[in-house]
């Protein structure tokens, strides 16, 4: 395989009473290893469950209806959406993490952090002793930088703080050396100092480990910091995609653009926030043309009436939109 | 934690005191009384008076209740006014009796509902979920009265099988006191695994979609591990709180079973005590009922600090 993750065609449903009602509509991507890719978009757009679908732990009633996600695991290319549950399992935690947008919420508050690290070990290598899983644990603690491994060790969850949680997760993802890291909001629950201190910690663990990244965010600040490539999810389709810096310096979709103005910058004169108005169509309400069209600026009458494809407009750059065939036709 | 259990255990002292007085009005207010009960037709003004100063029912009602008090702190519960036996040790037989059937009954409902619960809660909305929350509905809402007078006519009527009448003791006969208690714990147990059942399953469904047991699911935890170490267990909290109070309501409400079953325990004992208006037994059964009520909610407050170590009390 030449990626580490193919995405081919992913359809995931949910049911509304007796309906059922698409929530992401045939996404493709394409991860390569050791990259970082970003994923971008608004709440409701599909970016988690898109990661969920990845690991197989979509929460009921949602499930993939159509589709492909080929893996190139340790032993040999995988399609995971056909794994058994034992194969999944095996999968989880060990090739493939996640770290999740709430801290405070991801460890059990019942348990030490400890039995939790344990855990990660244990469900992979059952024969491993004690001792070597402290070990462990304790060199991944001081790798992401928590002052008191030991004592957090025997801490429980509700007495630490939301960055050190977080530092704990991404411990806790990276302590198998998996191939692809799952990155789910991970600083949006954070302050703002934490956040950043987060995000050079996951790349300087990119840098010295072969794990690449899928970084699901909001925040195109988050993208820039960390990313290579990036997708831009609109009302669970792909609107454009390109490498990193051609995405910022030569935005085609309205979208992006929206978004980007959205951006809040320290530097320059203060401008009044933008906005992009109105909100993301819920899955079920999506026109047959355009799901963008209701609340894009430059929306033409085609736009209402046909769905744009995705294209691609320069190398390795693609967007669906129309105003692009005309630009490319011009 | 041992400051807490001492305060907690002091705490008894005004429940109980309030709990006797509360009982020794109620008593009063009752109509007949216990020598019309002894003497029936035979009643004449000078037996009575007889009885009366017998009994020492003669002196003034706030006499009588603080000679009762004043012996109960020594631990003396007074004599029956029917038969002149000690109440204290005839309770402690009756608690055994009772207490059996509470534990049998018990572990019946836990069998039944933890993990029809359980199960209920993986398999939400499915055929198997449908058929739990019926069988839950139907335990919680059909009265226990009703469904022991079914059960022994059914049992009676198409198998011919008729429970024990006379009691017989578990150390005296196993088998026969296991055939006297299986069906009425059968049926008290039926009534608490309903609620159980519904308490389970919806603080499982409540736990299952927090973000932890997504984590966990995450690290590639096998399914037995997630739901049994990390689901089940944080959701135990209201499962046992639940539990806690039908063990204290499992021992005063035991009353009609062992009526219809003719089980001689506590709740038959206080019922006896009742309609002979035989205040020295109905007193002290009611006491020890409370007591027990208070200790088993003790024991469900500091099982809590077991399960979630959030709890601590200091």
């Amino acid at each position: 395989m030449d990626h580490l993750l193919e995405i081919r065609n992913l359809k995931i449903t949910t049911l509304r009473g007796k309906d059922k009602v698409y929530l992401l509509d045939s996404v493709d991507l394409s991860i390569r290893k050791k990259c970082s890719f970003g994923v971008v978009g608004e709440s409701g757009c599909g970016k988690s469950i898109t990661a969920s679908a990845i690991l197989g732990l979509l929460p009921y009633p949602l499930r993939v209806a159509e589709g492909s996600i080929r893996f190139d695991s340790r032993d040999g290319e995988k399609e995971l959406l056909k794994l058994s549950r034992k194969e999944m399992r095996q999968v989880r935690g060990e090739e493939i993490s996640m770290i999740f947008q709430e801290p405070m919420t991801s460890l059990d508050p019942i348990f030490t952090v400890e039995m939790q690290m344990f855990e990660a070990l244990s469900f992979h290598h059952p024969g491993m002793g004690k001792g070597e899983m402290r070990e462990i644990a304790l060199e991944m603690l001081h790798r992401v930088n928590i002052p008191r491994p030991e004592q957090t060790l025997a801490s429980y969850a509700h007495q630490l703080s939301g960055g050190q949680l977080q530092r704990i997760m991404i411990a806790i993802a990276l302590i198998n050396n998996p191939r692809l890291l799952l990155a789910d909001e991970p600083t949006t629950a954070l302050d703002v100092t934490i956040q950043a201190q987060i995000l050079h910690l996951m790349n300087d663990l990119k840098e010295q480990r072969d794990t690449s990244i899928i970084m699901i965010t909001h925040d195109l600040g988050v993208i820039a910091e960390t990313c290579e490539e990036v997708a831009v999810f609109y009302a669970g389709q792909i609107v454009e995609q390109a490498q990193v810096v051609e995405l910022f310096t030569h935005t085609a979709h309205p979208y992006t653009k929206g978004l980007l103005r959205a951006v809040t910058s320290l530097g320059g004169a203060q401008r009044k926030l933008y906005t992009i108005p109105g909100i993301v169509p819920p899955g079920g309400q999506w026109s047959r043309g355009c799901r963008f069209a209701e609340r894009c600026e430059q929306c033409m009458e085609k736009c209402r009436e046909e769905m744009p494809a995705l294209r691609e407009i320069a190398p390795g750059h693609f967007c669906r939109c129309f105003l692009q065939d005309r630009e490319v036709e011009a | 934690m041992r400051d807490y259990i001492i305060r907690r255990l002091l705490t008894l002292i005004p429940i109980l005191i309030g709990v006797s007085i509360a009982i020794f009005v109620v008593m009063q207010l009752i109509p007949g009384d216990v020598v019309s009960g002894i003497l029936g037709i035979e009643e004449t003004p000078e037996l009575r008076a007889m009885w009366e100063a017998k009994l020492g029912l003669d002196k003034p009602l706030i006499q009588q209740y603080f000679s009762w008090i004043g012996r109960a702190v020594t631990g003396d519960f007074g004599e029956s006014f029917r038969t002149g036996a000690p109440v204290f040790p005839e309770i402690m037989n009756r608690f055994a009796i009772s207490a059996e059937l509470a534990i049998l009954a018990c572990i019946i409902a836990w069998i039944i509902a933890l993990p029809l619960g359980i199960l209920s809660s993986l398999k939400r909305n499915s055929f198997i979920d449908r058929i739990v929350r019926v069988v839950a509905l139907l335990g919680v809402s059909v009265p226990n009265f009703a469904s022991a007078t079914l059960l022994i006519l059914f049992f009676s009527k198409a198998f011919h099988y008729y429970t024990p009448v006379k009691y017989v003791g578990l150390f005296e006969n196993f088998g026969t006191n296991m055939e006297i208690m299986i069906l009425p714990a059968f049926i008290l147990g039926s009534v608490m695994a309903g609620s159980v059942m519904r308490m389970t399953r919806s603080s499982m469904l409540e736990v299952l979609r927090q973000d932890y047991i997504k984590a966990v699911r995450a690290k590639g935890s096998p399914e037995r591990v997630t739901i049994f170490r990390h689901a089940f267990r944080n959701s135990s909290i209201p499962i046992v709180t639940l539990i806690g109070m039908q063990i204290g309501a499992l021992m005063g409400g035991t009353v009609v079973i062992e009526q219809i079953f003719s089980i001689p325990g506590l709740g038959q004992f206080t019922l006896t005590g009742i309609s002979q208006r035989d205040f020295p037994v109905v007193q002290g059964c009611v006491l020890f009922i409370a007591f027990l009520y208070v200790m088993v909610n003790l024991l469900v407050d500091i099982l809590y600090t077991f399960i979630d170590p959030r709890i601590s009390y200091s």
